[in-house]
């Protein structure tokens, strides 16, 4: 049985669905990548499988965590379950942290309510953990604000809160997206070493294709509420099969390419409450058929390993061609 | 190529607020500077946050009287902010901003935003003001029926198209796009960028490419100059720099870029914080984090000086330069 599993999951805001049933296993230890652009329902997936959308959020499906049912269970047990087992961290963190409280503080909060240390073991523990996540002399600069430290380091700071709890699945939306290269450069090395280190399983939510295929084994894309495709991380880059994951890899400049056009995706994201009657990604797939403006594509297992939801996707490459990529 | 625009010596600096016993500080954004925009380019300028790229940006356009130095722009120095004569320059230059929504306003109209700054400059009125909102609404990819929205009703990449829009109106020579498609999708962005590229070629601007993002940096610009720390510490056409970086900084920089279908390896993690300009280091600013880094670097400031034909501001640079380079 994997450690998450969720199933079907929909969520709607007043009358408007937003996520159209995502299936999604991680087992223990593993790193999933969760990719898509603005608004197609990659945070909004977490949120709503932890309980943490809004009251007038309606959410629907399953979300079991080892088996124990999240939606639909009474608040208490689910916060018992996410607190002990499920740490998450964001896109800007010096919004995550109180200001006004010294970090020290706020990490021996989430020590005391998740390992019960109090008093010197907290502290002593705190450092520990901030260590860990390479603040220099944390020693001292445990005492200190967060306006005190600069945003890579609140980064750090956020994801020692994170492991207070010695959390078994890390949810990290967009934890880069905020940094400087340099600075997302350490804090990706940060978190794999971490998750090397302590053997949880990570989901990363990322826009940015490149951080993911560093730091995950496998990856979803998103589009409009759906996952359109997921395969392990080498063959994905390999040879995309949907469209839009195709797309996606060719909007984006390569460093080490000619100063070629870019090829864009053409036309917008899709409005939620005006999906297109077929494939959501039909009035800008340059592969659409009549077929695909009047039917919804499945995510179907393909033959040659990962999951697709299209109906004319490109075909795997050969192996012959993908070890030419890869050399 | 004849230089359109060029700046000599630029030193920006801001006042910070009074310690308590102390004088009121100094910050320097921009730390001596010379560089030349050549007409017709695109110069992209990179580097992290507080590097002082978008003050440089600014400072070019005139928006900001340099402390120190000074902006020629095709000869003739920059007029002081305000004057008639900067009034008239501005039509000739403009900025794009990086947050479409901020900068345009919420309660006018697609159409009287393109419009303004041709009824400013007076350079059109009644119906070929209208024509000329149309040619450009065109010229950017927004449809006719767009012109009487509001921004709110577009989404981000049809607002910096708008933008944009709204910085051909008064035909200019010299644009500054500052992080441009920062806040755009990955499907969007390569939209915009070609259209600035576009744009580019059949206007023959001149354009100044602020942003962080190195990727669209390579494909967009012909020429590159890195920025730590108020200073230009490498300058090179967008091929070398990118292929074969000679600082150190701008290694790391290059190779910090996620790659896809490549993993943490081969990447140079550096150590440290990013630079302070409230702090800055002396000697060379970059010696703190700088793996080649010797009490030479702690104590002299490098220049920007030629190396076998590159530009690059570093006091360990034979070292860095390998023989097969």
């Amino acid at each position: 049985m994997s450690f998450v599993s969720i199933r079907d999951l929909k969520v709607a805001f007043d009358d408007t669905q937003v996520l159209h049933g995502i299936d999604l296993d991680i087992d223990r230890g593993e790193a999933v990548g969760l990719v898509g652009e603005s608004g197609c329902g990659k945070s909004v997936t977490w949120l709503a499988a932890l309980g943490l959308l809004p009251a007038k959020a309606r959410t629907s499906g399953s979300v079991r965590i080892e088996g124990a049912e999240l939606i639909g269970a009474p608040a208490a047990m689910v916060e018992k379950i996410r607190g002990a087992r499920i740490a998450m961290i964001f896109q800007d963190p010096s919004s995550s942290l109180n200001p006004v409280q010294r970090v020290g503080r706020q990490i021996g909060e989430a020590l005391r309510l998740h390992r019960g240390l109090r008093g010197g073991a907290a502290r002593h523990e705190a450092i520990r953990l901030l260590d860990m996540v390479g603040i220099p002399s944390a020693g001292t600069r445990i005492d200190l604000y967060p306006h005190e430290f600069s945003g890579g380091q609140c980064q750090r700071v956020m994801i020692a809160m994170a492991l207070a709890g010695q959390p078994d699945l890390l949810i990290a939306d967009e934890p880069t997206t905020a940094l400087d290269a340099t600075i997302q450069a350490q804090i990706l090395d940060l978190l794999s070493r971490i998750r090397r280190e302590t053997g949880m399983a990570m989901v990363f939510i990322s826009h940015d294709l490149g951080a993911v295929s560093a730091v995950c084994d496998r990856a979803m894309v998103m589009y409009a509420g759906k996952i359109v495709e997921a395969n392990s991380i080498d063959r994905l880059f390999a040879a995309p099969s949907h469209p839009y994951t195709r797309g996606l890899f060719e909007a984006i400049p390569d460093l080490d390419a000619d100063r070629t056009r870019l090829v864009p995706i053409h036309g917008t994201v899709p409005d939620p409450r005006q999906l297109p009657a077929g494939c959501a990604f039909s009035p800008r797939c340059s592969r659409a058929s009549d077929f695909c403006l009047g039917h919804r594509p499945d995510l179907k297992t393909q033959a040659e390993g990962g999951l697709v939801a299209c109906f004319h996707p490109f075909p795997a490459r050969s192996a012959k061609a993908q070890e030419a990529i890869f050399a | 190529m004849s230089v359109l625009l060029q700046a000599q010596g630029l030193v920006q600096q801001y006042a910070t607020a009074r310690s308590l016993f102390g004088k009121p500080g100094a910050v320097r954004a921009v730390d001596g500077i010379d560089l030349a925009v050549r007409q017709g380019e695109i110069l992209g300028i990179v580097g992290e946050s507080g590097s002082g790229k978008s003050t440089l940006g600014r400072m070019l356009l005139g928006l900001e009287t340099p402390f120190a130095g000074q902006v020629r722009y095709r000869g003739q120095a920059m007029p002081a902010p305000g004057t008639a004569q900067w009034r008239g320059l501005r039509a000739q230059m403009q900025l794009i901003f990086q947050d479409p929504l901020a900068a345009l306003d919420r309660r006018m109209t697609i159409r009287a935003q393109i419009a303004e700054p041709l009824e400013i400059h007076g350079l059109a009125r009644g119906e070929a003001l209208n024509r000329r909102v149309e040619e450009l609404m065109a010229r950017v990819g927004l449809r006719p029926d767009q012109a009487d929205r509001y921004p709110h009703e577009l989404s981000g990449g049809q607002r910096q198209r708008v933008v944009i829009a709204r910085a051909l109106a008064t035909k200019p020579d010299f644009l500054v796009c500052d992080e441009p498609v920062s806040a755009l999708d990955v499907s969007i962005q390569a939209q915009v960028v070609n259209l600035l590229r576009d744009l580019q070629e059949q206007e023959r601007l001149t354009m100044v490419f602020i942003s962080h993002d190195l990727k669209v940096v390579r494909n967009i610009c012909d020429r590159v100059a890195v920025m730590y720390l108020g200073r230009v510490v490498e300058e090179a056409p967008s091929d070398q720099i990118f292929a074969a970086p000679r600082h150190p900084y701008t290694k790391a920089l290059v190779s910090s870029v996620p790659r896809a279908g490549r993993g943490l390896e081969s990447r140079i993690i550096l150590q440290g914080e990013p630079p302070n300009p409230a702090a800055r280091p002396p000697g060379c600013a970059f010696h703190p984090r700088c793996p080649m880094a010797d009490a030479r670097c702690a104590a002299t400031v490098p220049r920007l000086e030629n190396h076998h034909g590159r530009s690059a501001a570093c006091l360990k640079l034979d070292r860095a330069l390998e023989p097969a380079a």
